[in-house]
């Protein structure tokens, strides 16, 4: 199926979400991602595997994106899903796809969402006693990183 | 004449003419067994560790030099080549790894990141800035990114050239 029938199959049952217009990426509030990801996977659409999650840091917000695939249907969407300053955290979706621990262990080490729920929320790529989210627009850290001299 | 020239440890060791007898002291034999005989470290951190790679297989064969038996273990290496980027979490791990290398041991820095942090030098908040910054002394810098193996194996002349020429045996 193509995005655009994706999303009309979508919006049929969940009217809260929309598209963003440069990427055709899927919107959807934080509130409904566990509804809207259980029928994902479990409708016909056949979303069985999470492929990547990320986040891009816009200051004035965090948009969470979620790609995900279905392997039987070859098909693909791009979930969207924007968070306000001060308040990163959403529902983890590590029950859904396995694969969904690791990535959001990765998204919480690099970009500080909180994912309510994980089983095992630790940093994955810095070490352990890492302070701060290095991905973050705010993020600095004098001591290591040397800016050159223009 | 000719031939012994080439031999790298002509100079340790004289022959005396017309005789089945040579001349050495112990020292200058054991230095030369040492430096024909380096056990290197498996270890690649990043992409130069692939030239590391293609140094040992049979293309540029770094076995030539007496170099080509790579141990997965420290305990059974005196070479250890830091070949690529340095992550700060990688600190840790390299300077227990060389202080379980047993005596004598030998570090060559390959690469730029291994040298200096190379072009994660600015403006990055993960890599550490070099092998020297991390308290281990560096015997050979090679530089290059990556280096090509030709410059490898050139660094490897250049570690055995060190070692023969070493004034404290104990080293
Ligand atoms: S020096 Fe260049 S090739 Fe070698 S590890 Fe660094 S970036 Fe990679």
């Amino acid at each position: 199926m193509r995005t655009n029938e994706i999303f009309m199959a979508i919006k049929t049952d969940f009217p809260e979400a929309r598209q963003e217009e440069e990427t055709g990426a899927v919107i959807i509030p934080k509130e409904s991602l566990l509804k809207i990801t259980q029928y994902l996977k479990n409708h016909r659409l056949a979303f069985d595997n999470l492929h990547c999650i990320t986040a891009i840091d816009r200051a004035e917000r965090v948009e969470l994106a979620y790609t995900l695939y279905s392997i039987s249907e070859h098909h693909g969407i791009t979930l969207k899903i924007y968070l306000t300053a001060g308040e990163e955290n959403v529902a983890s979706l590590a029950e859904l796809w396995k694969s969904a621990n690791w990535l959001e262990r990765e998204v919480y080490d690099l970009f500080g969402v909180i994912f309510l729920n994980h089983p095992d929320l630790r940093r994955i790529l810095n070490p352990y006693d890492w302070k701060g989210h290095p991905l973050r627009k705010s993020y600095s850290h004098p001591e290591v990183s040397i800016k050159p001299r223009l | 004449m000719a031939v012994t020239e080439r031999i790298p440890a002509s100079k340790l060791i004289q022959r005396i003419p017309g005789g089945g007898v040579f001349l050495t002291t112990s020292e200058n034999i054991f230095k030369w067994g040492k430096a024909s005989s380096l056990w290197p470290m498996t270890f690649g951190l990043a992409c130069c560790a692939i030239e590391m790679i293609a140094t040992g297989a049979s293309r540029f064969d770094i076995d030539r030099f007496g170099a080509g038996v790579f141990r997965a273990s420290p305990r059974q290496c005196d070479v250890m080549i830091i070949a690529g980027t340095i992550c700060v979490k990688m600190n840790d791990c390299i300077q227990r790894l060389y202080a379980q290398m047993p005596e004598p041991k030998y570090v060559i820095a390959m690469g730029n990141c291994a040298i200096s942090g190379g072009i994660f030098y600015y403006d990055t908040y993960s890599v550490t800035k070099g092998t020297d910054s991390l308290g281990i002394p560096v015997d050979v810098f090679i530089p290059g990114c990556p280096p090509r193996p030709e410059n490898l194996l050139f660094g490897l002349m250049k570690l055995q050239e060190k070692i023969r020429n070493e004034k404290d045996a104990d080293k």
